[in-house]
């Protein structure tokens, strides 16, 4: 398959499910993760590079397969040769500077190219306006922190659309909490990896409302293949909507006080937090909103309640090897959690 | 300056028990028998590694498979991709090295035998380690079998807090072992190379398989070391509470990162520098010419060497490095691209007003040449970082690098296999039998490698035992495994031919392919001291000057 | 023995890379400069003995193996002083500063380097030991002259990765 053929073949096969991209707020995921659809600014500008790398790679790849095919074709040895020896040449100095001095000049024009697009991407200075977010990976969950904003939430991304009069792109910091990972969604940006002791960071800048698809690219342990990650930029009144939401502490639904009883009295506060309670613990997701969310598991299972019931009855049915451990509880004790974690919105 | 055997007298000799003839081969130091033990080794870890390969294939065949559980896919991972490259690649690699280097520049043997058979014995040992972790990998807490931590074992998930039991442990010793015995091997071409020679043979008038095994060993003893180097601390950490790679005692996950690619990417050169070699052989022979420039071909392939030490941070454009360090390692590895893509030239311009003769050597080496340029546009693709910032760490880039390694390193290896058996066993293979293998092996191979770029486009990480529907990945990743199976079939079928041929293939005599360097003169397969008189050469291709008196090389070199 | 030598080059760079990269990193103490003391004394005592295996080996190429002899022996013994010299100080540095391989990035970083040239130190010592076992049997003679240069350029290998060692690890890291 030519390098062009491949480009062609993706471009169709983006294009044949372009139609059911589906960008709404509250529906599955049915988005393909193209990296030649993007839809933010440091994509942009990395499909630009992109397809000018193709072209000049697919038109070195037709020359020099014109010139092989056509060397096995013309030079093969006929059925009706002599078996004498052909001219025996050793080489020759003009043909071996042209296709040196050649290759050196492409080379030089696709560093310049590349050159401006790293440094674009890379050193692109913060506007004022700018949302920042700290993103800290961990075994096999991300966690989003909104320090300007107090707002703490898990695996799913909100973020705000873009208006290019008054850009408001998004500023990740990216931390680790164990291993390495790397925040992959292909629409946004290229990756960049989560390292323990190491502060990254990078920025995307959305110019499209919807639900973006992405996931952890650095293998991570036994999960990393559902380590996933979702990225929902909002409008602007969406988004100042759900922060005000997130801000709140959590519901106080006294119907459900059996099952919020039972979680404040076990392990779970060791490892989740849920604000105005006294959970308090960092290992695991922030529990405070988790039914502002679609997925549970960082994108393991939709949030059903059959779902949420079973990952909290056994997390390695959905998830093995996830760092979940099952809570051993009865059919009662785990109804009524499931109902007193449903109640937070 | 002919080289015939002595004739020894026929005596009627009963045929030595089993026992006597493997204990030979046990003890043996000549560099003939060790370079074979070397391959078949090779090609056993050849069949296992596959095997990996296909149990991730069937798991990745549909998605939320339940083929094998997460713990065992990344098992597979990760012992698929050690066994592939230091106990396949390497040994067979340094196999065919040690069987026709010595034969090539007319030497009775490597400069130092019981170190090459110590090496040998060394890099096995390693491999059979390795594998015993799937018994013993358990270690106290019952955690760990094989290892699983991905063939780069990136620091931390290899400290003892995200690594229990041994697997890490088996890894690292393994490979410390088999790197011991690397480096002894390269330091056998090196020194053999260097004052073997026979007389006449100056530099200048060396096979090209000589000259890039030479530059391969001095390669092998600048990667290997860091590799050494990095697991020793590893083990460091491990056991004696050091710090090296600690994140929380403000020790560096990425210093790791570093010292594994400083060995990484020479390492990836050293496994492609000897294919360069075979087809260097083969495509002259077969074109009917000799090598087109080949002071260019050794200046490009030291370059190639040179080069290829300092572009190793282009398998880390993703960590967070400045724009500066992620400029620098664009443009070497954009660089490194020049030399190669002139061999590309050179080894057209072989071909180029010949005479192409389509046995199965050739074969392979047209599939090699093509396929290595394509493998070369996507290295290129990848070195422009911000492209690499969407493709690192996806299919692409298995498929690019397998690209390499399966459609050039195997396929030359497979125009090796077939070139060199009827010199090694003395009789030829099955020419159709070779033929149907390298079109059902092609098939197989594109179908599964051409179409693994697009998951990667549309976003699909590598290193994942399951991937979710709805993401356009899936009919590939089917196509992609039902590839898998055109290339088991051809490989079952070199394989039978290898076997067969052993037995039932023609007699080759001492040169079946009219060929022009200097292992050709000796009788198939070569006596044990190799050479009854020592070569005396005055060209590049002494057996041209031999056959043809009135237009010999010297002439015109 | 060169490409050996090209070889362990390699691996000596490495474990220098990251002493020098973790200079100054480390979260706590001790420190370099509050527990570390030049070691001159040893240091002449292995350099000397670079220059006395120097003249062991053209004697031996002339057939003077008695001469041979004692330079050979001289070259044993300001070794061994090097050696018993690293291991006073890391049990000074163990036992009375506390600084062993896992306290801190230093710890880490100095044994494994020092540590690394020590144990080739040692390999060293026990060729030289039994060469000099050899040599009062009577049974090393001239025709082992060349197998001595090559175990020579070991030593003086060993030898000059000392001075990176110790330029770097007493002089600049401190």
């Amino acid at each position: 398959m030519t390098i062009l053929g491949r480009c062609l073949g993706a471009s169709f096969v983006s294009g044949v499910f372009d139609a059911s991209l589906c960008y709404g707020q509250s529906a599955h995921p049915v988005g393909i993760p193209n990296i030649f659809k993007p839809l933010s600014t440091p994509a942009e500008a990395i499909r630009g590079l992109s397809l000018f790398v193709l072209v000049i790679t697919g038109v070195i790849f037709a020359a020099v397969v014109c010139l092989l095919v056509y060397s096995v074709i013309k030079f093969r040895r006929r059925s009706d040769d002599d078996g004498s020896e052909p001219p025996q040449v050793y080489g020759s100095n003009p043909l071996e500077l042209a296709w040196t001095v050649i290759p050196v000049l492409i080379v030089l024009v696709l560093f310049l190219a590349t050159a401006r697009v790293i440094h674009a991407i890379q050193d692109a200075p913060k506007p004022p306006a700018a949302l920042e977010v700290t993103v800290i990976g961990h075994q096999f969950w991300w966690e989003f922190r909104y320090p300007a904003l107090g707002v703490v939430t898990a695996n799913e991304l909100h973020v705000p659309v873009s208006d290019p009069a008054r850009p408001t792109p998004t500023f990740l910091t990216l931390l680790s909490a164990d291993t390495d990972h790397s925040f992959w969604v292909p629409q946004l940006n290229g990756k960049t990896d989560l390292i323990p002791n190491r502060v990254n960071s990078t920025w995307i800048e959305p110019h499209q409302t919807g639900m973006f698809l992405g996931q952890c690219a650095q293998y991570c342990g036994t999960q990393h293949a559902k380590m996933l990650l979702r990225v929902y930029v909002d409008s602007r009144e969406q988004f100042d909507r759900w922060v005000e939401q997130e801000r709140k502490p959590a519901e106080r639904n006294e119907a459900v006080s059996a099952g919020r009883r039972i979680f404040e009295t076990t392990a779970c506060i060791n490892c989740h937090v849920i604000s105005g309670t006294v959970a308090n613990g960092l290992f695991g997701p922030d529990l405070t909103h988790l039914m502002s969310r679609e997925t549970i598991g960082s994108g393991a299972a939709p949030n059903t309640h059959d779902n949420l019931r079973l990952w909290v009855h056994t997390p390695d049915a959905i998830k093995p090897g996830s760092l979940m451990p099952a809570m051993n509880l009865n059919d009662q004790d785990l109804d009524a959690i499931v109902a007193y974690l449903e109640t937070l919105r | 300056m002919a080289s015939e055997s002595i004739a020894l007298p026929q005596a009627d000799t009963p045929a030595r028990p089993i026992t006597e003839r493997l204990h030979d081969w046990v003890v043996t130091v000549d560099h003939k028998k060790l370079g074979l033990m070397y391959i078949l080794y090779g090609l056993v870890f050849l069949v296992i590694g596959g095997i990996e390969a296909t149990i991730m294939r069937i798991q990745l065949i549909v998605p939320h498979n339940n083929f094998v559980s997460p713990q065992t896919f990344n098992r597979m991972m990760t012992m698929h991709g050690t066994t592939m490259i230091f106990f396949v690649a390497m040994p067979i690699l340094f196999g065919f090295g040690n069987y026709l280097v010595p034969l090539m520049i007319g030497a009775r043997d490597m400069a130092f035998p019981r170190l090459n058979a110590w090496s040998f014995w060394l890099t096995a040992f390693g491999g059979l380690l390795l594998y015993f972790s799937f018994l013993g990998g358990t270690g106290l807490y019952g955690a760990g079998s094989a290892p699983d931590v991905g063939w780069w074992a990136y620091a931390p998930l290899t400290s003892r807090a995200f690594s229990k039991g041994h697997s890490t442990d088996f890894w690292t010793i393994s490979l410390l072992v088999s790197g011991f015995g690397s480096i002894g091997t390269a330091v056998n071409f090196i020194a053999t190379i260097l004052s073997m020679r026979c007389p006449g043979m100056t530099l200048r008038r060396m096979p090209l398989c000589a000259w890039l095994n030479l530059v391969m060993a001095g390669l092998v003893l600048l990667a290997i070391s860091p590799l050494t180097a990095a697991q020793v601390m590893l083990m460091l950490d491990r056991y004696l509470g050091a710090h090296f790679f600690d994140t929380q005692a403000g020790g560096s996950a990425t210093i790791w990162m570093h010292f594994f690619w400083i060995f990484g990417h020479p390492e990836v050169y050293v496994l492609i520098i000897p294919c360069f070699a075979f087809v260097s052989e083969i495509i002259p022979v077969f074109s009917r010419k000799p090598i087109f420039g080949y002071p260019v071909m050794v200046g490009a392939s030291v370059g190639i060497a040179f080069v290829s030490l300092s572009v190793w941070a282009h398998h880390m454009f993703t960590i967070g490095m400045n724009s500066y360090a992620n400029s620098f390692f664009a443009i070497t590895t954009m660089v490194v691209g020049i030399p190669t893509g002139i061999k590309i030239f050179n080894w057209i311009g072989t071909m180029w007003g010949g005479k192409i003769q389509f046995k199965a050597p050739m074969l392979f080496c047209i599939g090699f040449l093509f396929q290595f340029l394509i493998a070369g546009l996507t290295g290129i693709m990848l070195s422009a970082a911000p492209f690499n910032w969407q493709l690192s760490g996806s299919y692409f880039v298995v498929a690019h690098f397998h690209y390499v390694i399966v459609g050039g390193i195997l396929f030359a290896l497979f125009a090796a296999f077939y070139y060199w058996y009827p010199k090694a066993t003395g009789r030829m293979y099955s020419e159709p039998l070779a033929r149907l293998h390298f079109w059902l092996f092609l098939i197989g191979f594109h179908l599964t490698f051409d179409l693994m770029h697009v998951p990667g486009l549309l976003g699909m990480p590598r290193r994942i035992y399951t991937y979710e529907p709805g993401r356009g990945w899936e009919e590939l990743n089917l196509l992609i495994t039902v590839g898998v199976f055109f290339q088991i079939a051809g490989v079952l079928i070199f394989v039978a031919n290898l076997w067969w041929s052993l037995r039932k293939g023609r007699l080759a005599g001492n040169d079946p392919w009219d060929a022009w360097t200097l292992e050709w003169s000796t009788s198939s397969p070569p006596p044990e001291y190799n050479f009854a008189k020592l070569p005396v050469v005055q060209s590049r291709r002494p057996l041209w000057d031999l056959k043809h008196p009135d237009d010999p090389d010297w002439k015109y070199e | 023995m060169y490409s050996l030598i090209f070889a362990e080059s390699a691996i000596f760079t490495i474990f220098v890379v990251a002493y020098v990269y973790y200079t100054g990193k480390s979260l706590t103490g001790p420190y370099p400069k509050d527990v570390l003391e030049l070691p001159i004394f040893a240091s002449l005592c292995l350099l000397s003995s670079s220059a006395t295996i120097h003249f062991a080996i053209p004697a031996l190429h002339k057939g003077d193996t008695r001469v041979f002899g004692m330079w050979w022996f001289a070259t044993l013994a300001l070794g061994t002083i090097f050696l018993v010299n690293t291991g006073l100080e890391w049990h000074h540095l163990i036992y009375e500063k506390g600084l062993t391989i896992s306290t801190n990035l230093f710890g880490t970083t100095y044994y494994s380097l020092v540590g690394l040239h020590a144990f080739h130190v040692t390999l060293g010592l026990m060729g030289l030991a039994l060469g000099m076992i050899f040599t009062l049997l009577g049974k090393l003679q001239q025709a082992h002259a060349a197998r001595a240069h090559v175990f020579a350029l070991y030593w003086h290998f060993v030898d000059a990765v000392w001075v990176v060692v110790f330029t770097v690890v007493y002089i600049i890291g401190r």
